[in-house]
């Protein structure tokens, strides 16, 4: 545990001396949510009533979906991984530092979002603040096994963009961030489904502030937690630690399992 | 009961159609030196990677500090160190933090010392991307050796390092062999291996070309001693003819050099002629064919010497 520790701290303090993701963690998602605040609250004023959750989901996937994947593919890339083996660093402590770390700096703008949300912009604060918590580190495991996820499988930079983008661009307009779920045509809230933002929302306005959701805000939890553990562990099952020399158990192929738990809740919630 | 703490035996290491390695056995004594040279593509790294268990052999077996390194690649990290030819760290991390952080993970306490011996004292806290070529190496070798390691594996270790690290790099290598510690040392660099190297494998091909002490093997090799003769007043610069033992003759300067098959009768015929002609001698150097000689020998010839 000592040696993760220290993995963690010096991995948190080498994140706050990277630019590029200090910009992707705070300066992004603070920038967006301030220009949200100010122009989609005076537009459309229903925006309102769903602007925390959906500022921290948005944090959230920016964080995980964009500033996880990129540095792990240049990591094995540069053969940091390889002095890793070398060192006995295990595979799990390096995909899961950057977890730990990078969910940390989504929940401090989470709470500048919590803070100044209210005060700012009049949005509401959440009914009850435990669920609030609980649905956001649920949100966060999910994210997060999907950042990872994404960093193990892909080749090069570009494809963890592309991959990110196919998750993030859907979830952004139709997860109920940008406008309520229940607006969209239905077979579009089917597809909706298959991303965790959906279930993250849902959970949010069931659990956090106590409205009437689409589906069992609950089981929403249970799969963003099952979904990120699922990416977690095919992360794991996936993890190269070279490019120049595949150890990985199963073919990247394997990775796009990780939807499974959001299949199930198309076809079951 | 052996003493060898790597055995090598039939190993075989193939990337699709191109066989790196084809077949190679050698081992190596406890407290010994060996070194692995051969060419770009000989296989020295990939015998490396897959004693160092970044690599599955595909034939023969291995055994490290009387560890399978296919196998039991967890139980190997606390019984080697090793310097890779390539690896990296994190651009942000500082020498410091790198040298907690690897130290934590081998349960030891951080080696702060070896940064300052290593002549990093100034850059501990400077971030691994700011390090030149030659202090990140020096860098990645502190690491390998603060675990104070049975084996310690070293692949290309002076490749961009100046002279005073070189020789302060070689300096710890001969207090951790006489410590106890084994080193397979690969490189390019035949006067390193020579100087420190008690036995080599020369490979080529993949295959093991020659293996030996430095001295056995330019001994074999047909290669033949430079004695070279600088003289007051150049008498030997008018003799054309030729003294016992003598190959080939080569004015070079103010020295005139001679190839020589059998070094003594040459030596002794050079003297007598230069003080049977009133003259005297300024300078005379006999140089044994070097390793490097034996190598190029060997491997122009395609290993087949």
């Amino acid at each position: 545990m000592t040696a993760f520790t220290n993995h963690a701290t010096i991995e948190m303090r080498s994140s706050l001396r990277n630019r590029q993701l200090l910009f992707l963690t705070y300066a992004f998602p603070l920038g967006f949510y301030a220009m949200m605040g100010l122009v989609m609250t005076q537009i459309n004023p229903m925006f309102t009533a769903n602007m925390i959750p959906a500022m921290v989901i948005f944090a959230a996937m920016i964080g995980t979906l964009m500033g996880l994947p990129d540095p792990l593919v240049n990591a094995r890339d540069a053969g940091i991984f390889r002095s890793f083996k070398i060192g006995g660093v295990p595979a799990i402590n390096i995909v899961s530092a950057p977890m730990l770390t990078t969910s940390l700096h989504v929940i401090v703008v989470t709470v500048i979002i919590v803070v100044s949300a209210t005060p700012l912009f009049g949005a509401p604060a959440p009914s009850d603040w435990g669920w609030f918590v609980v649905v956001t580190l649920a949100s966060l495991v999910a994210f997060a096994g999907l950042g990872v996820l994404i960093g193990v499988v892909s080749s090069s930079s570009r494809a963890t963009l592309l991959w990110s983008q196919l998750i993030f661009l859907p979830s952004m307009l139709l997860s109920g961030l940008m406008m309520p779920f229940d607006m969209l045509p239905s077979q579009v809230q089917m597809f909706a489904r298959l991303f965790p933002a959906t279930y993250a929302m849902d959970a949010y306005s069931g659990l956090a502030y106590g409205a009437e959701t689409a589906f069992n805000p609950l089981a929403s939890v249970a799969l963003l937690v099952a979904g990120g553990l699922l990416a977690l562990v095919l992360a794991m099952l996936l993890f190269n630690w070279d490019r120049n020399n595949w150890t990985a158990r199963l073919q990247p192929a394997f990775g796009l399992l990780a939807i499974l738990p959001y299949v199930l809740g198309m076809l079951l919630l | 009961m052996t003493n060898n703490i790597i055995n090598v035996t039939g190993f075989r290491k193939v990337y699709g159609d191109f066989v790196a390695v084809d077949d190679i056995s050698f081992a190596v004594a406890r407290g010994e030196i060996f070194g692995l040279l051969g060419p770009n593509g000989a296989g020295k790294t990939s015998t490396l990677e897959c004693l160092e268990g970044l690599r599955q052999p595909d034939g023969g077996t291995l055994q490290i500090a009387g560890v399978d390194p296919s196998r039991e690649a967890r139980k190997l990290r606390g019984k080697i160190g090793v310097q890779l030819q390539t690896s990296g760290l994190p651009e942000t991390i500082s020498a410091s933090e790198a040298m907690k952080f690897f130290c934590a993970y081998q349960g030891i306490a951080p080696r702060y010392d070896l940064l300052d011996r290593l002549g990093l004292a100034e850059k501990r806290g400077a971030a691994y991307g700011e390090l030149s070529t030659g202090q990140k190496r020096r860098l990645a070798l502190a690491l390998a050796v603060a675990n104070e390691p049975e084996v310690l594996i070293l692949d290309e270790p002076t490749a961009g390092l100046d002279v005073a690290s070189r020789v302060e790099l070689h300096d710890l290598m001969r207090e951790m062999q006489a410590g106890g510690t084994t080193i397979l040392l690969a490189t390019h660099d035949m006067a390193e291996a020579e100087e420190l190297a008690g036995r080599v494998a020369i490979l080529l091909n993949g295959r093991i070309a020659a293996t030996g002490s430095p001295l056995e093997i330019t001994a074999t090799g047909d290669g033949l001693t430079k004695v070279s003769v600088h003289t007051e007043k150049h008498s030997l610069e008018q003799v054309n003819g030729s003294f016992p033992g003598v190959q080939q003759r080569a004015l070079k300067e103010e020295y005139v050099v001679y190839f020589s098959s059998d070094v003594g009768p040459t030596v002794s015929a050079l003297i007598n002629y230069v003080q049977a002609h009133d003259d005297a001698l300024v300078d005379l150097r006999v140089e044994r064919p070097s390793l490097e000689d034996r190598f190029l020998e060997i491997t122009n010839a395609g290993g087949k010497k």
